[in-house]
């Protein structure tokens, strides 16, 4: 076999030496450093991405919170303002509710009061219709005229024992 | 016909001789050239636009840097860094040796034992200087495992000392011999089709089935090549 012929061992040696350390030259210097670039202005480009965009979705949750809060600072708002009026208009009623009774319990009472001077005047006047009646009745069967004051005394004590 | 080993035979191409040393330049040194002169060619063909999303091209360079970066990254941690480029070359002068000897009429420099010995050797080497200028003399340790009785001392280290002396060899021979009988057989196979005419269709498919084997094995023995290198690297670094 060729392999085992040392004849070419030196020659091939010597340009193993020559093409190795050319190519290790160029790797270190050349290639590697620039792919090693490439990737790492991807990896860099990406993380700058990365970051970019949380820091975007922080900037979105903090406008969310703001959002929600005066949301939430304006439904308070207005729970207030909807109990704040519905405590007045009740307290409205109620006063309005208040001052209505009374003016209507005054106009009862003033209203009973006349019924009761009606009511006793019409009584007085039946008591001197009765009394009336009865000395007319007096005069038609005895022929005589009654006593005044003993004709009212009689009617006053029969319209009691009624 | 040409024998099988035809193939392996180093013709002078242009004859150099200094000082009573051959130095010829010859078909194995001009296909180590033309390998240097691909792979650069390659790599810097590959990414010359720096494009953010890669093309086809770029994307090979691109995996080959990245696959040799995590072969390290895994095999020998971060210290293994600074060795990067020294092994990425070994990585492509290797593939690039192997891949190339598939193209019929090349010639195949991993397919020479001096070839694969001295790349071997050096990393035996590399790996041994980095061993001692790491640890000193505890790197002697290195050959008496930690926890093992004392009394086995006498067993194991001349094991120990056998098994890593052995090293460049095993990882020298592994390569030569794969690229080697690999060719052989697909020279051998070729002749059966010549020589069994229209019969010849069976070896031909036979022959086709080899060869993308061959590009298999061609790849993977580069890659073992570098992984054995990037773990002796490892034990040289942390010692086991």
């Amino acid at each position: 076999m060729p392999q085992f012929d040392p004849t070419f061992f030196s020659p091939q040696l010597f340009w193993l030496a020559v093409t190795f350390i050319g190519l290790y030259v160029l790797m270190a210097r050349v290639s590697i450093p620039r792919i090693g670039a490439v990737l790492e202005e991807r990896q860099r480009r990406i993380d700058e991405n990365l970051s970019k965009a949380a820091a975007l979705k922080a900037d979105t949750d903090a406008a969310i919170e703001v959002y929600e809060r005066a949301l939430a600072e304006s439904r308070g708002k207005a729970q207030a303002m909807i109990k704040e009026t519905v405590d007045r208009m009740a307290h409205e009623a109620e006063n309005r509710q208040r001052e209505v009774g009374a003016r209507l319990s005054e106009q009862i009472k003033a209203g009973e009061a006349r019924i009761e001077a009606a009511k006793a005047q019409a009584l007085a006047s039946v008591r001197e219709v009765a009394a009336e009646v009865a000395r007319a009745t007096v005069e038609r069967i005895t022929g005589q005229t009654p006593d005044d004051a003993r004709l009212t005394e009689a009617v006053a004590t029969a319209m009691e024992k009624r | 016909m040409a024998s099988p080993v035809e193939q392996f035979k180093i013709k002078p191409i242009i004859p150099i001789e200094i000082g009573g040393i051959d130095i010829s330049f010859t078909n194995s040194a001009l296909f180590m050239v033309v390998s240097v002169a691909l792979i650069t060619v390659f790599l810097s063909y590959g990414v010359r636009s720096r494009a953010m999303v890669p093309g086809r091209w770029q994307s090979m360079a691109e995996l080959s840097y990245e696959f040799v970066a995590n072969m390290i990254r895994d095999n020998v941690g971060a210290e293994g860094r600074r060795y990067f480029p020294f092994i990425f070359a070994l990585f492509m002068f290797v593939l690039f040796g192997n891949l190339i000897g598939m193209i019929p009429l090349t010639f195949t420099y991993t397919s020479h034992i001096i070839v694969t010995f001295a790349l071997a050797f050096v990393v035996f080497l590399g790996v041994t200087v980095i061993g001692f200028a790491r640890h000193g003399l505890h790197f002697f340790r290195f050959f008496f495992p930690h926890g093992a009785p004392i009394l086995t001392a006498p067993i194991l280290i001349p094991i120990e000392l056998i098994s890593y002396l052995s090293r460049p060899f095993s990882l020298a021979v592994r390569l030569f011999a794969n690229m080697t009988v690999g060719h052989i057989i697909l020279k051998v196979i070729a002749g059966f089709v010549v020589a069994m005419g229209v019969a010849g269709v069976v070896p031909l498919a036979f022959l086709a089935g080899v060869t993308v084997l061959e590009f298999g094995i061609a790849v993977l023995q580069a890659y073992v090549f570098t992984i054995l290198s990037c773990i002796y690297l490892h034990d040289a670094i942390h010692m086991h």
